[in-house]
């Protein structure tokens, strides 16, 4: 309890910041300004400007946007994919099929992330589409044995054993019963994989292999500051605490989730 | 002389009395079994004597040990009596030890923490202690790791730690519940025997009352944190002054009034099964091995029969139950149900499954917590080419529901508003909703209290009333399998050793196993006491 709601009010704060984003930012961040260039944080630039004079908080506004698009559907590669490979697993469980699904994941886990990321990045050009699936594709193996590994304790339990004898088939019991009792801990997983595609994000942005400009990112906004942090240090400061708060809050809602569902400590708390 | 005195003892959490004025004596030497159903507070009493009591209860009264009042002790006081003083068994014994430290490292331990000589000494005093619990070093080298031993012998050594210290007073807590018929008789025995030697006290607490009467000195009577009665073993059984203790003993010794069978007509035909699993090759490249779960087993059970089937935890019961419900294939043989083979090709037979349906012990495991009483019991429909919808659907649900004693409005509820006893019958309602002609009970009444026992064991019969059902019904108790079955079979290593009329059986065992698990299996005294008690519903 005392991790979800300062977790739930930091993710909350930045899904609408980006949200906001949408329909208005304080300036336009495609026309430069070039006079009134790394001022300092003041009433009419709340967080000052970087070297272009772009509004830094319009940038944040907008680079939010970009951290949770692409952290959002690389989560969703992962669960979409990751949680059925899993499942799949766990039904065919000490079989050929199971071997081949878990190795696989195995042989993804034995590269670096980002060294992969960065090869995909290399071979089809940066992009935010190509960060996406380059993060995505390390989300999967997470999932599908996390899930296979939730999934087979269950298979011991009577009531799948009951739905066996009822006839249904291993899909059907899977989606019936295997996912709707996994699914808490799939929830968890994934607000914890989000903030971690986060961080993957800024961090490809950084090395300037996520998304392009004009497009804002905070991992660009903050290669961009790192040369004037002596002069105008607001323009590394920013980002940087936009990019912790936001994996703080996740880390924060992942924490608080997990004690919130788990069904011994709510027995515990009633 | 008195060693042990619990005078006026009281728990509360927060406000609520989880235990009133508990008061009962242990001499040295003498047996005190603690006995009643779950929710009494039997476990509760020990662990307050214990000084265990979570910090959100709160104990008044006096507990005596030897003059000591142990309530008034302080945590590091309690901690120097308890292995010193106190000694503790508890029911399961593989969790009770910890699973990557020796036997001999965890007996010696005992001796470590409360500084009673060195390391080598330790080890000495480790080994002779295993050795007088029955795992001499020769037979069981203290480098031994507790998945390495059977369940009996893990309570040996989870003895063996308690009495290590050769404490004054050893409380057990459900010691054999765990434990299969034959085993159960050698630890109660072990444990006479230490508090002979040593002159201990012993508080066995169960629920068991034929184990009760087999041991105990003298016997205390719980209910829902009460003591209703206590007194002499004997005195006590042959005079009950309680309506709860007569209650008991009659639900303990319960005996179901089953109606007559129909005439035979073969329903389910086992033939010579055989069922391997390969064993895990111990290096790489030894040749593959395979254990024999099911030998050659072959049974009938005819229309209308209740059949009970009995043996030790890995005779190949459960084994030979999943090839029966077409669960597992068998490597050799055949199982049939009224002509159809069980498991086809690849395949279990839908057409066999509608007529077979199956019970399960864990009355909490049984259901998908996530799912309502009507989708949990209308599960089998899946087996139905058009499964009733609509009215039609509401009426079976409640069909099911009154036949098992719950209400219709009961469809509503999740499994967790129900009490262990109560989710049993949702199980049974779940197992007739289709009108199968075969059920297989396993262990299904194994996890329940004796009146709640009595009652499902009661609807069975009354079940069997209304419809011509037959049952499999497979336990580890004998005395239920005896009052439920008109057939009983008898599995050993795999094999049937024995079949025949369950009465023909009891009165006159053939085969030395079967005769060994009557001999061991504890028996409640002769009394008419039962017979004027009131009656369970």
């Amino acid at each position: 309890m005392r991790s979800l709601v300062p977790g739930i009010v930091i993710t909350v704060a930045v899904i609408l910041l980006a949200l906001v984003s949408f329909v208005w930012t304080p300036f336009d961040i495609e026309s430069l300004d070039v006079p009134n260039k790394l001022l300092s944080p003041s009433g009419a630039h709340l967080l000052g400007t970087d070297h272009f004079g772009r509004d830094i908080l319009s940038m944040i506004m907008l680079g939010a946007r970009t951290s949770i698009a692409v952290a959002f559907v690389a989560v969703g590669i992962g669960l979409t994919l990751g949680i059925p490979l899993g499942l799949w697993a766990a039904a065919r469980r000490g079989s050929l099929l199971d071997e081949v699904i878990m190795r696989g994941n195995d042989l993804i886990f034995a590269f670096p992330a980002l060294v992969i990321a960065i090869l995909i990045t290399a071979v089809f050009g940066p992009s935010a589409v190509n960060a996406i699936i380059a993060i995505g594709i390390f989300n999967i193996p997470v999932f599908a044995r996390l899930s296979r590994g939730a999934a087979l304790s269950l298979w011991s339990r009577d009531f799948i054993m009951a739905a066996r004898v009822c006839g249904k088939s291993s899909f059907r019991i899977s989606w019936e019963h295997i996912l709707p009792n996994i699914a808490n801990l799939m929830i968890v997983q994934g607000t914890i994989q989000f903030s971690l595609g986060i961080l993957a994000e800024a961090a490809l942005s950084y090395v300037g292999l996520g998304a392009q400009p004009p497009t804002a990112s905070w991992g660009r906004m903050l290669a961009d500051a790192q040369t004037l942090v002596s002069i105008a240090p607001h323009t590394a400061l920013v980002p940087g605490f936009a990019i912790v708060i936001t994996v703080l809050g996740l880390n924060l809602l992942g924490d608080g989730l997990r004690d919130w569902l788990d069904p011994r400590l709510r027995v515990a708390r009633l | 002389m008195t060693l042990l005195s619990v005078q006026n003892l009281t728990v509360n959490l927060h406000r609520t009395p989880l235990l009133r004025q508990i008061g009962f004596d242990v001499a040295k030497g003498e047996i005190v079994a603690v006995t009643g159903e779950s929710g009494s507070g039997k476990s509760l009493t020990a662990l307050a004597i214990m000084g265990l009591l979570p910090d959100t209860m709160h104990a008044g009264g006096a507990i005596r040990l030897d003059g000591r009042d142990l309530l008034a002790l302080d945590e590091a006081a309690l901690c120097g009596l308890r292995g010193n003083d106190i000694g503790m068994i508890f029911q399961e014994p593989m969790t009770a030890l910890n699973p990557v430290k020796t036997i001999g490292h965890q007996v010696a331990e005992a001796y470590l923490i409360h500084g009673a000589g060195s390391k080598a000494e330790a080890r000495i005093r480790a080994r002779d202690v295993l050795a007088r619990v029955g795992l001499p070093e020769d037979h069981f080298p203290l480098t031994r790791y507790p998945h390495e031993l059977s369940g009996g012998q893990r309570q040996r050594v989870v003895i063996a730690m308690a009495i290590a210290l050769r404490p004054k007073l050893l409380i057990a807590d459900e010691p054999t519940t765990a434990l299969d018929v034959t085993t159960q008789a050698q630890i109660l025995s072990l444990l006479k025997g230490l508090v002979d030697e040593f002159g201990m006290g012993l508080i066995l607490i169960t629920h068991d009352l034929a184990v009760v009467s087999d041991v105990a000195d003298r016997i205390v009577v719980m209910k829902t944190g009460e003591v209703v009665e206590s007194g002499l073993t004997r005195a006590l059984f042959a005079d009950m002054k309680h309506a709860y203790t007569r209650k008991l003993f009659a639900a303990s010794g319960h005996v179901v009034d089953l109606p007559l069978r129909p005439a035979p007509s073969p329903l389910l035909v086992v033939t010579d099964a055989v069922r391997d699993y390969p064993v895990p090759r111990r290096r790489m490249f030894a040749p593959a091995t395979r254990f024999r779960a099911v030998d050659h087993v072959s049974l009938t059970i005819q229309r209308g029969e209740r059949v009970g089937l009995v043996g030790e935890s890995g005779c190949g019961k459960s084994t030979l139950t999943r090839a029966i419900l077409g669960l597992e294939p068998l490597q050799d043989g055949t199982i049939t149900l009224d002509g159809e083979p069980v498991f086809r090709g690849h395949a279990p037979n839908l057409i066999v499954r509608r007529k077979i349906q199956v019970v399960f012990q864990d009355p909490f495991g049984s259901f998908n917590p996530r799912h309502r009483v009507d989708r949990l019991i209308t599960e089998p429909f899946h087996l139905l080419d058009t499964p009733p919808t609509g009215e039609a659907r509401e009426k079976r649900i409640a069909q099911a529901l009154t036949d098992v004693g719950l209400s219709p409005d009961d469809a509503r509820k999740y499994p967790h508003a129900f009490s262990g006893g109560q989710r049993q019958r949702i199980a049974i309602a779940r197992a007739l909703i289709n009108d199968p002609e075969l059920i297989v009970f396993d262990e299904a009444v194994s996890a329940l209290d004796v009146s709640v026992r009595a009652q499902v064991l009661d609807l069975l019969a009354e079940l069997c009333r209304k419809r011509p059902l037959a049952y499999l019904f497979i336990s580890h108790d004998l005395s239920v399998v005896r009052s439920v079955t008109d057939r009983v079979l008898v599995m050993q290593q795999g094999r049937i050793v024995e079949e025949g009329d369950t009465k023909a059986v009891w009165t006159d065992p053939q085969h030395p196993y079967t005769r060994q698990l009557l001999a061991a299996a504890p028996k409640l005294p002769p009394i008419s006491g039962a017979q004027h008690a009131d009656r369970t519903p």
